[in-house]
């Protein structure tokens, strides 16, 4: 282990452990995936790995990620939403595994919602 | 470093370790490996999160969500349920005693919700056995900080700013007790941390030391700066065998950031720390004696002056603090201690643990800003008396506090306060009591304690003490004198003020505040030889209401020394002098004919 010598290398420390405890902190956006049995049946577990894999690609500490029960949209399934902090929550339908690296790219960075997956958003 | 998606917090502190969180936290690790979710899910042994009661406590983030008296038969469920599909698991939810609405959220429950937690921020939130997870919560922050910008007097400037007293009981200023150490000429100072935590009920500093030892450590090098010392010790007695591995791992990784040890951050100050186990006796909480005991003589005190600040461990310059003292530190060095002194009161500072205990519906440790008052602590975090029963009193401040009653309950807490009303504030016990609670039992109880712990050195403590504990005895087996109640006041106020240390100066405490506000019950002990709450057995009667009773027969056939007779359908009558006072026959009794008098 190397010494710390100034509030340099502290800093780096805590950079690197801040993943330690983000989840604990519960994020400034939150994905979420439901996992009804309706969500499983369609793939949600793929689309959960997926993002998990995207967010890690990414270097992205500061997302929750969290699981949900079936909505009641179970032809839509799998569902994934969406909620940046102060904004609505967006809910996309039918989402593929391909679809996630987009839908944190763009929407979960840069705040672009993606017209041709979204089917609701709660205000 | 892999990301996870959620975070499983099994407690690992002593109380839940006691109820099963080892089996849990294996039944966790293997279920997750078994599903091949241990890559997305991080499982952390944590501190103690306060509420025992109601353990092993583990707490799934990034919901927050709070499960209860989990078992290993509970995993399964809550990794398929709650990881997996993302369905809490309502059964094992936190529930209100008094009404069954689930509260899921950490923080919205009325538990944690009125607590302000600085000395114990960390606990119970991040895994103790990792320097990493202290440092992601600001974690030395405050070390480099002083080392690199500050002067050791302007260390010693903050705390006295922060208006911090000394936590284990006294109340005295610590950044002028360091000031006198920092001031004091010498070659060679020790800073010690008192982790001799004995007090009846009290488990503060031992959860501290579990959940957040590096708050302790990082304290104690933030003293050693201010005050020039170079060397030091943590005091932890020898029955708190999990915090002491947790100090030992905690001082090692220090070492290995060079945090501990020579030439701390590549400045010239360096810092050693060793820990001294306690052999168990209760005196050796007190300073002088603490430092003997370290020394490797007999744990027994000596008057001071000359104070430790000037001649104390082996004759050196040395500063003693409590764990909760040392943990309250770091906070005030990296937020300021204007920041500090803006919580509590006029008089005293910040905030306050207090390991809550006995006839209340939440037992557990709770961290409160000074100023709250009882009724706060009892009743909303505490969720009132067990039972629905009466509330009598509270002890405060362990066998050297005192009983305060009903009418103190909007008392705001602080040092003056307590004080002003015989009790102390103590390390932090807050036994509660209610209408079964016998005053003078409980008197008789931490008298006994405290006259067992005398270490005998001084005359006042080690014969006064045995008198009052005579006359106490007495008095609850029904032969009391009327001239007992003068004397108990006049051996009390004797033993106060000659006493040599803080153990003999207090041991009266629960007696004179008992005879203060419960003068009355000692009456009816003595005079009219009866123990008013029914608790003393010696003058406890069981008597059977012939008006009421129906001849069942029920009561004769389980009392175990036949005191009881009388003709089938006709009343039945206890023979006082074979009773042994089980009280079998009265939860026997169909129509409650039987009572406790």
């Amino acid at each position: 282990m190397p010494k710390i010598r100034n509030l340099e290398d502290l800093r780096k420390i805590k950079e690197q452990a801040t993943d330690l405890t983000a989840a604990r902190s519960g994020g400034k956006t939150r994905i979420i995936i439901g996992m009804g049995t309706c969500g499983i049946a369609a793939g949600a577990r793929a689309i959960l790995d997926a993002v998990m894999k995207e967010l890690d690609k990414r270097g992205l500490k500061d997302v929750a990620v969290e699981t949900t029960g079936c909505i009641g949209m179970c032809q839509e399934e799998p569902l994934l939403d969406v909620i940046r902090q102060g904004e609505s929550r967006v809910t996309y339908g039918k989402v593929a595994p391909e679809d996630v690296s987009r839908i944190i790219a763009e929407h979960v960075v840069n705040g672009q919602v993606l017209d041709d997956l979204v089917i609701g958003r709660t205000d | 470093m892999s990301l996870y998606r959620s975070h499983i917090l099994v407690c690992n502190g002593t109380g839940c370790v006691s109820s099963g969180s080892k089996e849990v936290m294996e039944a966790f690790e293997k279920t997750l490996a078994k599903r091949g979710m241990d890559k997305e899910v991080l499982l952390v042994p944590t501190g103690c999160h306060g509420m025992c009661e109601m353990g092993p406590v583990v707490v799934v983030y990034p919901e927050g969500t709070f499960y209860c008296r989990v078992t290993p038969e509970d995993v399964t469920e809550i990794i398929e349920e709650h990881l997996y599909k993302g369905r809490i698991v309502e059964r094992l939810l936190y529930k209100e005693p008094l009404k069954a609405t689930e509260i899921p959220h950490y923080k919205e429950i009325p538990f944690y919700s009125k607590q302000y937690r600085i000395a114990l921020r960390n606990c119970g939130y991040i895994n103790p056995d990792n320097i990493d997870e202290y440092i992601a919560r600001d974690g030395y922050q405050a070390l480099v900080k002083a080392l690199t910008e500050m002067t050791p007097e302007q260390v010693v400037e903050e705390v006295k700013t922060s208006g911090l007293r000394g936590r284990g009981g006294g109340g005295f200023p610590t950044g002028l007790k360091w000031s006198f150490c920092a001031a004091s000429k010498g070659d060679k100072k020790y800073i010690i941390c008192n982790a001799d935590e004995g007090d009846p009920g009290a488990f503060m500093d031992r959860s501290i030391l579990e959940g957040d030892p590096h708050a302790v450590v990082e304290g104690m090098l933030l003293g050693a700066y201010a005050m020039g010392a170079n060397e030091g010790y943590v005091y932890c007695r020898a029955e708190y065998p999990l915090a002491i591995r947790r100090l030992k791992w905690t001082i090692d990784q220090a070492k290995e950031y060079g945090l501990l040890g020579e030439n701390i951050l590549g400045t010239n100050f360096s810092f050693d720390l060793h820990i001294k186990e306690g052999a168990g006796a209760f005196v050796c909480g007190e300073e002088t004696a603490l430092m003997a005991s370290i020394e490797g003589k007999r744990g027994m005190p000596r008057p001071r002056p000359p104070f430790p600040a000037n001649k104390g461990l082996w004759g050196k310059p040395t500063n003693i603090n409590n764990v909760e003292t040392w943990a309250n530190v770091p906070t005030i060095l990296r937020e300021g201690g204007e920041w500090y002194s803006s919580i509590g009161t006029e008089k005293s500072k910040g905030t306050k643990v207090f390991a809550l205990t006995g006839k209340v519906n939440r037992t557990g440790l709770v961290e409160v800003p000074m100023g709250t008052t009882l009724r706060e602590v009892v009743f909303d975090i505490g969720g009132g008396v067990l039972n629905g029963k009466k509330f009598k009193a509270v002890q405060i401040g362990g066998p050297s506090g005192g009983c305060l009653t009903e009418e103190h309950l909007d008392l705001p807490i602080s040092y003056e306060s307590l004080t002003g009303a015989g009790a102390i504030m103590g390390s932090g016990g807050l036994v509660v009591m209610d209408e079964d609670n016998c005053m003078v039992d409980v008197a008789r109880f931490f008298l006994e304690f405290t006259q067992r712990e005398s270490c005998g050195k001084c005359v006042p403590c080690r014969e006064g003490t045995k008198k009052m504990l005579d006359i106490l005895n007495r008095i609850v087996v029904g032969k009391g004198k009327p001239e007992d109640l003068d004397n108990l006041e006049y051996l009390a106020k004797m033993i106060k003020e000659t006493s040599l240390c803080g153990l003999g100066q207090t041991a009266p405490n629960p007696i004179l505040t008992t005879l203060r506000y419960f003068r009355h019950e000692y009456e009816a002990h003595i005079n009219e030889g009866r123990c008013p709450a029914g608790a003393c057995e010696a003058l406890t009667r069981f008597i059977i209401d012939p008006e009421k009773c129906i001849g069942c027969t029920k009561c004769a056939r389980v009392c175990p020394v036949e005191a009881i007779s009388g003709e089938v359908k006709k009343a039945h009558v206890i023979d006082q002098d074979k009773c042994v006072k089980c009280g079998a026959c009265m939860e026997a009794c169909p129509v409650k004919a039987i009572s406790r008098k």
